[in-house]
């Protein structure tokens, strides 16, 4: 009970205390925009190859079905079996990873998050500068950590791609005594098999796809979105051309 | 005439006069929409009720789908509302519009309250409707809080957890009171089992019931008006207030045009952002919850923000709480801290205007203050506002009784 009462209390001190952190723990990285754009199929289809062949390894979508990537993405049956669907058979199936999730929870200390509505819980913005942000950083069991969530259990898994990367963090003892952490920015320590632009595109393309399981029905939401409001414009001139015939007689 | 009064609002004949010798349908028609006399000039502010109606019918509609494909489990809740959204024809539809409905609900109801205040809706003799207002308006805040938790995110989650461990600071019964409220030591499958329940059924027909009450007393006694003048004081030889025209077809043809602008507002919501930036749908919440991690910021919903702004500003915790209550209740008091002799803020003075002018303000800034971070800036500024928002209150017979009113006329004010 005691146990319990202290678990509250300090549920109502965190909420009353905790200043809006993430990012601010080092000053200076802002969040760069991904500047994805869900109407580009090509960008999405590239983000599905992506995300099978470097995340699904380890993070399911287990919301996510192949079928419904086919049909919104323009990919065939075929097309979906023989190049995105690894550990699936059939195409109504979700997302899952090849990797445990209780084999993976011992070897990296938590398990994987599931990435089904990532986007959505942290923003394009956040994962597009996480999978920008790793850095090299001795003291760590993968060797390396990142900017925007310091501490992470992930390792760099695209460092073949991007290369290794080391980060100018700078500690600044102010007057009272206290430490300001600004982060100065990277610089490239070993080359990867993309440039630095290409990294950012195809980056860029998996936030994409990832913003688009988030939300798959998003596309035809918007579009239907705008007949229903042109059909209620509609109604509503019919109705106000009733409201004035019956008033009309009201003086 | 003579002969239909001696057989007051039944038809003559046919199957309508089968129903009336056996159930009052016409006089009851007859009573509370073809006959039901409303002043003519109603502006823009007398449709929030007929609109939160819209809303109550929406949020039934929808909630009747949701149910049939929800599972209230702790295992289950997070990835059912998945299901909703991605596998369920239309099932993304009728969920944004159920999470657009509760937010707009709020909006719908500040807005009717807000009315009362303006026009003096809730002074004698409509004391009780004013009551019976403020009772809707707690059970949809407990009916609002019960769902929020039924998707099992992390904001549903934890955002319960503070409310309900704010029970725990009553003295003698708070931790008692918070078992039974959870139903378990911490919040868990029983809580969203019970939730759920409460959500679906106890609260739902408590709205209803009320709601129903609300509408026989506001018939009873006829509605207010922007002169805040009683229409039944000026009847034509028929018995008809001669201010007053029909609820039906008059009002109601008004009604639709309302009633289609806010469907446009509120389907603008739903299909182009049904998040509303985090405010309506918060981030948080599309992660499922997760005993173990407490969120960075716990905020509640934009509707709660104002009381629980309140709360925070007060440095004790059940002073907190009781202070956060007594937010909520105040305004019931309304009919009797208001001692002015008019209704409308038409024919009051510039002091009451300016309090209401004040209260508006104070009740934004508070809830813009509730979603921030408990900066000691923000805090201190929350304790100003609160003291102000009380003040509004409790200065009220005092400033209400020396402010200057204006002569009221004999008949509405309408410009046709």
């Amino acid at each position: 009970m005691v146990k319990f009462k202290n678990i509250a209390s300090l549920v109502i001190v965190s909420a009353c205390f905790l200043t809006t952190q993430g990012l601010a723990s080092v000053a200076g990285a802002e969040l760069e925009s991904a500047d994805i754009d869900l109407s580009n199929i090509n960008s999405l289809q590239r983000g599905a190859a992506n995300f099978m062949n470097y995340c699904s390894g380890c993070h399911s979508a287990k919301y996510v079905r192949y079928n419904t990537i086919g049909k919104d993405l323009g990919l065939s049956e075929e097309m979906l079996i023989d190049n995105l669907m690894f550990n699936a058979e059939r195409t109504f199936e979700t997302i899952q990873a090849s990797m445990p999730s209780d084999d993976a929870a011992q070897w990296y200390g938590t398990a994987p998050p599931d990435l089904s509505l990532m986007a959505r819980a942290k923003g394009a913005d956040y994962i597009f500068n996480f999978l920008k942000g790793f850095y090299v950083e001795a003291e760590s069991p993968t060797g390396v950590d990142n900017i925007v969530l310091p501490g992470t259990s992930m390792p760099h898994v695209l460092w073949g791609l991007q290369g290794y990367q080391s980060a100018h963090i700078e500690n600044h003892e102010n007057d009272d005594g206290s430490v300001t952490t600004t982060f100065e920015g990277f610089e490239q320590m070993t080359p990867g098999m993309m440039d630095s632009g290409d990294y950012d595109k195809f980056v860029r393309d998996t936030v994409n796809f990832l913003a688009y399981i988030a939300e798959p029905i998003r596309g035809f939401r918007v579009v239907l979105g705008k007949w229903v409001i042109m059909y209620l414009f509609f109604f509503l001139i019919i109705a106000m051309m009733l409201k004035k015939q019956i008033w009309k007689d009201v003086k | 005439m003579a002969r239909i009064e001696a057989e007051v609002g039944k038809s003559k004949g046919g199957f309508m006069k089968w129903i009336d010798d056996r159930f009052p349908f016409t006089e009851t028609m007859r009573y509370h929409v073809t006959e039901y006399y409303a002043s003519k000039n109603f502006n823009f502010w007398y449709v929030f009720g007929v609109l939160a109606f819209v809303v109550l019918f929406i949020q039934l509609f929808t909630g009747i789908f949701l149910t049939m494909n929800y599972k209230p489990s702790a295992a289950e809740a997070f990835s059912s509302v998945e299901y909703i959204m991605r596998d369920v024809e239309w099932g993304w539809l009728i969920r944004y519009m159920h999470s657009t409905g509760s937010s707009f609900f709020f909006i719908v109801v500040y807005l009717h309250m807000f009315r009362a205040m303006l026009y003096g809706s809730y002074k004698k003799p409509r004391e009780l409707i004013w009551i019976i207002g403020m009772l809707i308006f707690i059970v949809l805040m407990a009916e609002a809080f019960a769902g929020y938790l039924l998707p099992w995110g992390q904001m549903s989650y934890w955002g319960a957890q503070v409310i309900i461990s704010l029970f725990g600071s009553i003295p003698w019964v708070g931790d008692a009171l918070v078992e039974i409220i959870r139903g378990d030591y911490s919040i868990s499958d029983i809580t969203l089992n019970r939730f759920f329940a409460l959500h679906v059924i106890a609260l739902p027909l408590a709205l209803i019931g009320l709601i129903f009450v609300h509408i026989v007393a506001l018939h009873e006694v006829g509605s207010n008006n922007p002169d805040g003048i009683e229409i039944k004081n000026n009847k034509g030889a028929d018995g008809v207030p001669l201010d007053g025209v029909a609820f039906h077809p008059y009002h109601t043809s008004k009604d639709l045009v309302a009633i289609i602008i806010f469907l446009i507002i509120f389907c603008s919501v739903v299909f182009f952002a049904p998040d509303m930036g985090g405010y309506f749908l918060e981030h948080a919440n599309f992660e499922p919850a997760n005993l173990t991690a407490t969120p960075e910021h716990i905020a509640p919903v934009w509707y709660f923000t104002p009381f629980y702004a309140i709360l925070r500003a007060v440095p004790d915790k059940l002073w907190g709480f009781i202070l956060f209550g007594l937010s909520v209740v105040i305004p019931l008091f309304l009919p009797w801290l208001d001692r002015s002799r008019v209704k409308s803020i038409r024919y009051r003075g510039w002091i009451y205007k300016s309090a209401l002018s004040m209260f508006v303000v104070t009740f934004l800034v508070l809830g813009w203050l509730g979603t921030m971070p408990a900066d000691p800036l923000y805090v201190l500024a929350a304790r100003v506002f609160s003291v102000i928002y009380f003040a509004f209150f409790i200065l009220m017979p005092y400033y209400t009784t020396i402010d200057k009113t204006k002569p009221v006329p004999d008949r509405v004010v309408y410009h046709g």
